[in-house]
C-alpha cells in the first residue's frame, strides 16, 4: 500500500519545525516514530500534504532526572523506556507497559511522545501517564507550556496540541518512598490493542494508610480515563480487601467500553475489576520488594 | 517532488532520487534490486521485511526511504561475505531445520541478529518474546528457537547443541 503524495521536510531545529507547521497549517503532520501515522497514510485514512519529520532535531531523545522530576524527551523510543535503568528505579511500570506495546521492531521506532500525541485511548501510555500524574510539555513559536495529563486528551485523536505546536517532553514527578506502580493489559495476541488495560500507582504510608493513588484505564472509554472514584476509595484508608474491591467495582462501573471482537461490554467491565485488583496488589508488592 | 537521499546498504553508499512516499522496503527491493528482504503483510505485523537501521531491527514496510537518509542499513545480503562462511544464525537455521518455505527467514534472522547482540545466551522465553514481531506460518517456531540457541552457542564459542530434529 502506498500513501498519497506528500512533501517531506526534515528540519534540524525545533524552531524550523514549528515555522514549517505554522506555514502549512492543517495540511502538515508531525512524523516521530511513524508507527501509527505511516500505517494510516498507507491505508489513506490520513493524507497530509506535508510531513514534518522531527527525528533529526537534537535534544529530544534523553531521559533525565532533575529536581524530583523525570523528564523524557518526546523522541525517546519504546525500546529506550524498556531498558532505562533510571526509569526502572522509580517506575517498574515502564517495563510492564513497553513489553506489551507492539513488538521489538516497532518498539525500536515508536516513541512515547508519538504514542501520547496520537490521542488514541487504545494506546497504552495514556493510562500509565494518568496513573503517574505526568504532564506534557508543548512547544510553539512563543515558547512552551506544561499541560497536566488530565487536561491533555480532548477526544478521539484530539489532544491539547494546537496548530503550530509540537509535544516536546513528558514530565513525571519522582514518587515518594513507599510507592509502587504496575500495568497490565489483556491482549489477544502480540501487537493487538488492549481488551482492557489498567495502570496503577499507589503510595502507602508507614502506618499502612494509602496517601496517594493513581489509576488509569486503557481502551475502556472514548478518551483515556482516570478512575477517580477508585482512587478516592483508596486514599486515606488502610489497604484492605474491602477497599480494593470497592476500587475495582468503581472502575468497572465508571468506564464505558464497547462490545467488539475483543469481547462484550460486560466481559470488559468484569476484566477491568479483575485487573484493578491485580495491579493494586502488584504495585503494593513492589513497595515492599 | 523527489528527494535525493544517500543510504549506506551493507557497507556501500547508494544515492537515489526518491518520492517521499516510497517505503524503505520498496527502495531496497525495487531501486537497489536486493530482493532478500521480503514483503509479507505490508502492515508491520509479520516481520518479513525486518532489516537493521543503524544497527536496530525495524520493519522496513513502515519506514519511509527518506527517513533512512544518511543512515546505515544491513539486509540479509550483508550478513555473510560473498562466497565466505555463513553468519552463525544462517548456519543455525540451516542446521536446525529452522525454515520450511523460507519466506519469513530473512526477517527472522535480521531480528535475531539484534537479539543476540544484546544477549548471546537468551532463554527460550527471551527468544520467543524476541521474535514476537515475526510470524512463521510453517515451522511452528520450535526449530527457529533451537536455531537461535544454536547460533548463540556458536557465537559464545561453545559446543553447539545436537541438531537432531524435534518431532512434536
Amino acid at each position: 500500500m502506498i500513501a498519497q503524495s506528500f512533501q517531506y521536510e526534515s528540519p534540524g531545529t525545533l524552531a524550523e519545525a514549528i515555522a514549517l507547521l505554522n506555514e502549512h497549517g492543517d495540511e502538515a503532520k508531525v512524523l516521530s516514530g511513524g508507527h501509527s501515522l505511516i500505517p494510516m497514510m498507507k491505508l489513506r485514512f490520513a493524507s497530509p500534504g506535508y510531513l514534518i519529520d522531527i527525528n533529526n532535531i537534537p535534544g529530544l531523545s534523553d531521559i533525565k532526572e532533575e529536581a524530583g522530576v523525570v523528564r523524557i524527551g518526546a523522541l525517546v523510543r519504546e525500546s529506550q523506556l524498556e531498558h532505562s535503568d533510571l526509569l526502572a528505579k522509580h517506575f517498574p511500570i515502564f517495563k510492564d507497559v513497553t513489553k506489551l506495546i507492539a513488538d521489538p521492531q516497532v518498539r525500536n521506532m515508536g516513541t512515547l511522545g508519538g504514542n501520547l500525541a496520537h490521542g488514541d485511548a487504545a494506546n497504552d501510555h495514556p493510562a500509565v501517564m494518568i496513573a503517574l500524574g505526568a504532564s506534557v510539555v508543548i512547544t510553539n513559536a512563543e515558547g512552551e507550556r506544561e499541560v497536566p495529563i488530565d487536561e491533555f486528551f480532548y477526544g478521539f485523536y484530539m489532544t491539547a496540541i494546537q496548530q503550530g505546536e509540537i509535544l516536546t517532553e513528558i514530565r513525571i514527578p519522582v514518587p515518594a518512598s513507599g510507592t509502587g506502580n504496575a500495568y497490565h493489559k489483556l491482549e489477544r495476541k502480540v501487537g493487538d490493542y488492549a481488551t482492557a488495560g489498567v495502570a496503577v500507582q499507589i503510595t502507602v504510608g508507614e502506618d499502612g494508610i494509602v496517601t496517594s493513588a493513581g489509576i488509569g484505564l486503557t481502551n475502556l472509554n472514548p478518551v483515556p480515563l482516570r478512575a477517580s472514584r477508585s482512587e478516592e476509595a483508596l486514599i486515606g484508608k488502610p489497604l484492605s480487601d474491602e477497599t480494593i474491591a470497592l476500587a475495582a467495582q468503581f472502575a468497572s462501573e465508571d468506564c464505558s467500553p464497547n462490545s467488539d471482537l475483543r469481547g462484550s461490554e460486560e466481559y470488559k467491565r468484569h476484566l477491568t475489576s479483575v485487573l484493578v485488583k491485580r495491579m493494586i496488589a502488584k504495585a503494593v508488592e513492589r513497595i515492599n520488594g | 517532488m523527489t528527494k535525493t537521499i544517500t543510504v549506506t546498504v551493507n557497507g556501500t553508499a547508494h544515492t537515489a532520487e526518491v518520492e517521499p512516499r516510497l517505503l524503505l522496503v520498496h527502495m531496497i527491493r525495487e531501486v537497489l534490486n536486493m530482493t532478500g528482504t521480503h514483503i509479507g503483510c505490508d502492515t508491520s505485523s509479520c516481520g518479513a521485511c525486518t532489516i537493521l537501521l543503524d544497527g536496530k531491527s525495524i520493519k522496513s514496510c513502515t519506514v519511509l526511504a527518506v527517513q533512512a537518509n544518511g543512515k546505515s542499513i544491513t539486509t540479509i545480503e550483508g550478513l555473510a561475505p560473498e562466497g565466505g562462511p555463513l553468519h552463525p544464525l544462517q548456519e543455525g537455521f540451516k542446521e536446525n531445520h529452522g525454515l520450511h518455505c523460507g519466506f519469513c527467514t530473512p526477517g527472522m534472522i535480521m531480528r535475531c541478529v539484534e537479539l543476540l547482540e544484546h544477549n548471546n545466551n537468551p532463554t527460550e522465553e527471551e527468544i520467543r518474546w524476541g521474535i514476537s514481531g515475526n510470524l512463521c506460518r510453517c515451522t511452528g517456531y520450535n526449530n527457529i528457537v533451537k536455531a537461535v540457541q544454536w547460533a548463540g552457542a556458536k557465537m559464545r564459542g561453545e559446543e553447539t547443541p545436537s541438531t537432531e530434529p524435534e518431532f512434536v
